[in-house]
């Protein structure tokens, strides 16, 4: 019988498949479709200190093997998440949960993860998932995974207010996402989880203009698997804390394929998107292609 | 909402850029007009949404049966679906967002689309008429190579007015001033069609005659089960998803401006 068990610092998964923030929502939904207790865990919707809109529409557009995406973190913001998301997933979902941070300045990310640390849902939460990484978002966001100090002041500003483990979450949109996963490690991150989407832009060929109201947005998708299975290979040879891997992850083998790079875990995003059963069916597919590649243990890759 | 797999029955133009789709299989998930499906297309990342347009159950259970979709040709995707044969198989999210509630309609409703808007208000309109309504429709197209199911309304009982851009059938303008010839004294009203068609309706019947209403939203989706928030817009009672929300919204939570 394949073991797909994986441990994620300190907390043991049936399995290394999780829904990537921004894909799942805060989980209920989805549990209208099938148990989500099956899953390994997921990272609920990116939230921030006020509730946000996001950005104009169209926010959406397809692309080759993806899509771009320039939500721009809509979310009812914290106090909301904590009042009403989190008690309807806590009816649905047994495990840990990933809590997806995001934020525009040190300070916001602090104060998200401090009241979601010491609200009545905490412990609901297994790992906070900071997101250092989105590009849908001006002022914040991304920039600070770009750049390895302003990275590690984040970490270090967020440490202080949980000890549960920190996951960062990081950008592809960068030179050398290692050095940045490193300066992370030194300040404390228990995981990094990598990789966010990639900046791109398309044209309506009939208005010739961008596509996307915000101009440009994150592609994900299988069009990124290999530039995300090359990113986690280098980032999991550069540090010694666990790297999650994502980014067009659709299927067991990718998820072995993600393993194979030096991933703890995968996570699934897109993909859910197209398909609604589609971390289901991963989960339900793992056996067999483990089987098919001799793989007894996953935690052994 | 409900995943099956589903049959092409029939697959065949009505106008030069418009064509009817009939899918046989688990028509369940579905129980109101406006509804609509996400068809997964080979070699397509996302699905493309389209509206109900009709549905025949095939048995007494309400389980399996016919649907009937009405698209245009607006893309590669859609391009593709035209090519599709008798006998096709299709991977299609079905019962999807919330469509018009009828039990508002009164004795009088008025159904007003336009262009692709058109096909959601047919089974409406059947659903009106078994009630034995007095169901007007205006439906508006931009020329009268455009024109389509304005027979089927008419078959179905209902007073069908057409409006075209360039006045070579019907009334000559849009839909707003097909109903300006028309006695206003409506119940309620349904609607569907492109953005400026729906603000014209909202300024016109909603605001200007006093008509209540419900109007069928179009945006460029994602996954369009509620998962992504593509497809959001801000409304007096908060953001609401197109997909998932929607794409039924009712006039009084309408949040556009218009000048006074």
């Amino acid at each position: 019988m394949a073991d797909t068990r994986v441990e994620l610092c300190g907390i043991t998964l049936d399995n290394p498949v999780i829904p990537a923030s921004g894909t799942f929502g805060y989980g209920y939904e989805f549990a209208e479709l099938y148990d989500i207790n099956c899953l390994g865990s997921f990272s609920f919707k990116g939230t921030t200190l006020e509730p946000r809109f996001g950005n104009d529409t169209p926010r959406i557009a397809e692309c080759p093997s993806g899509m771009l995406n320039s939500v721009g973190l809509q979310n009812p913001g914290v106090d909301a998440v904590i009042r009403e998301e989190l008690p309807k997933l806590r009816k649905v979902f047994r495990k840990p949960v990933m809590a997806n941070v995001s934020g525009f300045s040190a300070d916001e990310y602090r104060e998200v993860t401090k009241r979601l640390s010491e609200s009545e849902i905490s412990d609901m939460i297994g790992w906070f998932e900071i997101n250092i990484s989105c590009p849908n978002v001006h002022g914040g966001g991304m920039s600070f995974g770009t750049d390895p100090c302003m990275a590690a002041g984040v970490v270090k500003t967020v440490r202080k207010v949980t000890e549960k483990p920190l996951i960062i979450k990081l950008s592809p949109n960068v030179t050398d996402i290692a050095a940045i996963a490193k300066a992370c490690e030194d300040e404390g991150a228990d995981a990094v989880s990598l990789i966010n989407t990639l900046m791109g832009m398309r044209f309506d060929l009939k208005t010739k203009k961008p596509l996307l109201a915000n101009v440009t947005g994150g592609l994900s998708g299988p069009a990124v698997l290999p530039v995300a299975l090359r990113m986690v290979y280098q980032t999991a040879n550069a540090v010694s804390i666990p790297v999650i891997g994502m980014g067009g992850v659709s299927s067991a083998e990718d998820v072995l394929e993600m393993m194979m790079a030096g991933a703890a875990a995968a996570e699934v995003g897109a993909a859910n998107l197209r398909d609604p059963y589609a971390s289901k069916r991963i989960i339900d597919d793992l056996p067999a292609a483990m089987e098919k590649y001799g793989i007894d243990k996953l935690s052994e890759i | 909402m409900k995943q099956c797999m589903m049959t092409v029955i029939e697959n065949m133009s009505l106008t030069h850029d418009t064509h009817r789709m009939r899918l046989e299989g688990d028509v369940s998930a579905f129980d109101a007009p406006g509804q609509f499906l996400d068809i997964q297309l080979d070699g397509r990342f996302l699905r493309r949404p389209i509206s109900l347009c009709d549905l025949d159950y095939t048995d007494q259970y309400a389980r399996e049966g016919v649907l009937t979709i009405i698209y245009k040709v607006l893309g590669e995707g859609t391009e593709e679906m035209t090519r599709l044969e008798k006998g096709a198989e299709l991977d299609v999210l079905t019962g999807l967002g919330n469509g018009y509630d009828l039990s508002d309609a009164g004795t009088r409703p008025l159904l007003i689309g336009g262009g692709v808007g058109v096909p959601p208000l047919y089974l409406a309109a059947k659903k009106l008429r078994e009630k034995d309504l007095d169901v007007t429709v205006i439906l508006g197209y931009n020329s009268t190579d455009d024109i389509f199911y304005d027979d089927e309304f008419r078959m179905l009982g209902c007073d069908a007015v057409i409006a075209t851009a360039d006045g070579s059938a019907g009334v000559k303008g849009f839909v707003t001033d097909a109903f300006r010839q028309l006695d206003p004294d409506f119940t309620h009203f349904y609607s569907c069609g492109p953005e400026p068609m729906l603000r014209a309706v909202f300024e016109e019947v909603y605001k200007g005659a006093g008509i209540r209403g419900q109007m069928s939203f179009e945006e460029r989706m994602g996954c369009g089960f509620g998962a992504c928030m593509g497809c959001s817009i801000q409304t007096k009672n908060g953001s609401k998803r197109i997909c998932k929300d929607g794409p039924v919204l009712r006039t009084e939570e309408i949040a556009w401006q218009i000048p006074e």
